[in-house]
């Protein structure tokens, strides 16, 4: 009833000006929701279907095998428990390292609180480069080490900074009131602070994981042992470098059914891989508002 | 609550003055030091701090074996060599067009998604519609370009649309054109929230007051909509332009075909394969200095200019 009042007060030139928003709205909608569709019925296709008449809602001619060959190639499952480890582990690590420091960095009365905000600062706008930070890990012995893709972008100085600007928000009739009854620094940060900072905790770790997840160029030039790479160095064989693992389609006989077949299990990797994140994103929508809105206040 | 607040501060006050005071905070207060800052503040200095030590190797004929204290100096040789060179003009081009084409058109796309959103009145129409807006973010750069590269290839779905046989990745004149389209489709609804949450956060009673006095939605807009999400606007548009330079290597590589060079061989990318393939380490610190310093240029430039534009407020 409101709802229709609302529109019926807008003049007739302001009706046509919404009503195109709308479509440019709805179009944009679309535009985003028809490749993801297409990818996923085209995983199920016929791949010499698929190669000569596009997609088909003919059902009898959908077919499991791209799943099947994908999910019984190890190197989709070594590249999936490695993404797991390595997004974990940094998520943890990033998100812990970059709590703690944002702090003491909260407090007005930190010493040293201006200089060490210049050093942080700094190293948003200004490093060494490619070179010289893979001449450092390389000369630390962490190539083929996972820390040498978790360590150096753990702490992140943006990060510290919408943490920062989270604390501050936080009433400090709640410190003195832990002072008060003799808490010290630890069990006031741990026990009454962090409890309370679950947004902004949520946002960062849904961040720091799905960078790490998604990332794939530090991997490249540190991980080069076939063993510890991670999924979407896998996918960039399969998907860009148009090398699938070779156990996925060698029983071909001809090269055209092996191209062909190559071509439909793209699909089902690009399903397979981009599955988890998909389905964990809506959990944490609750969360973007309160985190976002925390960062995009001036630090 | 004023009240309440300045008291530790005005505690420590008396405590903290001279070099005593200070000595005796951080005693009193070593755990905010060894515990909460230690960690942040030792990998900061390992990867970043000693890094931009590593540049000096610019300015060397650096041998791994020898290490920079044992490696010949050789001044300016290496800028002198890029900035001669007939590619410095080209990649320097490419970049520079890929990331302003890309800003002139991502920049105001999440601001118009976010004044649309906002004139949605059903709430839950309102949070499907984001939660499909949103979800390209997820996908990763490779399963983006892996998308990109099945859409557009000679027997994709583009092509059987048409009726037409295009390689479009092969093409250099198309590189851009797929660059800065595949990045509006995944990031710019993202990029809307910020926008999207300051103006449900803040116009309601405003815009029901402006719309009794009977103004269209253009008036709204500019006294209603606009203020409420100027000040983000302002810091995006420095934080974007100031970055043009650094625009990222993962993408680019990620399209880069070897017949599409021409204009997807960015800088970032040329610094890769210069340094890591060719292992040509000195040539390639220098062009990746080169890139650092216009940047930090550019933003400390952009930011004055906005902040004479905008009554002195900068970032």
């Amino acid at each position: 009833m409101k709802k229709k009042s609302r529109f019926a007060r807008y003049s007739l030139q302001d009706k046509a000006l919404l009503i195109t928003g709308y479509v440019l709205l709805g179009l944009f909608v679309v535009a985003i929701i028809i490749p993801m569709i297409y990818i996923v019925v085209a995983s199920f296709m016929d791949p010499v279907v698929l190669q000569n008449k596009g997609l088909t809602f003919d059902f009898s001619k959908w077919t499991l095998t791209a799943y099947e060959r994908v999910m019984s190639n190890a190197s989709i499952w070594i590249g999936f428990k490695n993404a797991v480890i390595y997004s974990l582990v940094f998520t943890f690590v990033s998100v812990f390292v970059t709590l703690l420091a944002a702090y003491p960095m909260s407090r007005t009365d930190f010493k040293g609180r201006g200089f060490f905000n210049v050093l942080f600062v700094i190293t948003m706008f200004f490093g060494g480069g490619l070179i010289p930070t893979y001449l450092l890990i390389s000369n630390m012995g962490l190539k083929n080490s996972m820390w040498a893709i978790i360590l150096p972008g753990a702490f992140s100085v943006w990060n510290m900074i919408i943490a920062r600007t989270y604390y501050q928000g936080i009433p400090s009739e709640l410190r003195e009131a832990a002072e008060v009854d003799g808490a010290n620094e630890m069990v006031y940060y741990f026990k009454i602070l962090l409890p309370v900072c679950t947004p902004v905790i949520a946002v960062l770790a849904l961040w720091q994981f799905v960078g790490m997840w998604n990332s794939y160029f530090d991997a490249m030039i540190y991980l080069n042992d076939a063993a510890k790479q991670p999924l979407q160095l896998v996918l960039r064989s399969i998907l860009i470098q148009n090398q699938p693992e070779s156990g996925m389609i060698s029983d071909m006989q001809s090269t055209a059914q092996r191209a062909q077949l190559a071509e439909l299990l793209k699909y089902a990797t690009i399903i397979v891989s981009s599955l988890p994140l998909i389905v964990m994103y809506p959990f944490f929508q609750k969360y973007f508002d309160a985190g976002i809105m925390a960062g995009s206040v001036k630090g | 609550m004023k009240k309440s607040s300045t008291s530790p501060s005005a505690k420590t006050l008396k405590k903290g003055t001279g070099l005593k005071g200070t000595l005796n905070y951080v005693v009193t207060h070593w755990q905010l030091y060894v515990i909460f800052l230690l960690p942040a503040l030792a990998l900061t200095i390992i990867f970043r701090y000693i890094p931009m030590g590593g540049i000096l190797i610019a300015f060397q004929d650096y041998n791994p074996i020898r290490g920079i204290l044992g490696s010949r100096w050789v001044g300016l040789k290496y800028f002198t060599r890029f900035l001669s060179s007939p590619d410095f003009m080209t990649y320097l081009a490419n970049t520079l067009k890929l990331s302003i084409y890309g800003m002139l058109w991502g920049f105001p796309i999440p601001i118009l998604l976010a004044f649309l959103l906002n004139r949605i009145e059903s709430k839950g129409i309102k949070k499907k519609i984001q939660l499909v807006l949103y979800m390209p973010n997820f996908v990763s750069v490779i399963v983006l370009c892996g998308m990109v590269r099945i859409f557009l290839s000679v027997t994709g779905p583009v092509n059987l649309l048409f009726g037409s046989s295009i390689n479009f990745m092969t093409m250099p004149e198309a590189f851009r054109t797929i660059y800065i389209a595949s990045g509006i489709w995944q990031g710019a609804g993202w990029a809307s929230i910020m926008y999207t949450a300051s103006l449900s956060n803040a116009s309601q009673d405003l815009r029901e007051a402006a719309i009794i006095d009977g103004a269209n939605i253009f008036q709204q807009i500019k006294t209603v909509e606009w203020p409420a999400i100027k000040d983000m606007v302002i810091i995006q548009f420095i934080l974007q332009a100031g970055n043009i330079m650094s625009i990222g290597f993962e993408k680019a590589y990620a399209l880069q075909t070897d017949l599409n060079l021409g204009t997807s061989e960015i800088i970032a990318t040329y610094v890769y394969k210069k340094g890591l393939l060719d292992g040509d380490y000195s040539f390639s610190t220098a062009v990746g200095l080169f890139n650092t310093v216009i940047n930090v240029i550019l933003l400390v430039a952009v930011n004055k200019i906005v902040a004479r534009m905008n009554e002195g407020k900068g970032l």
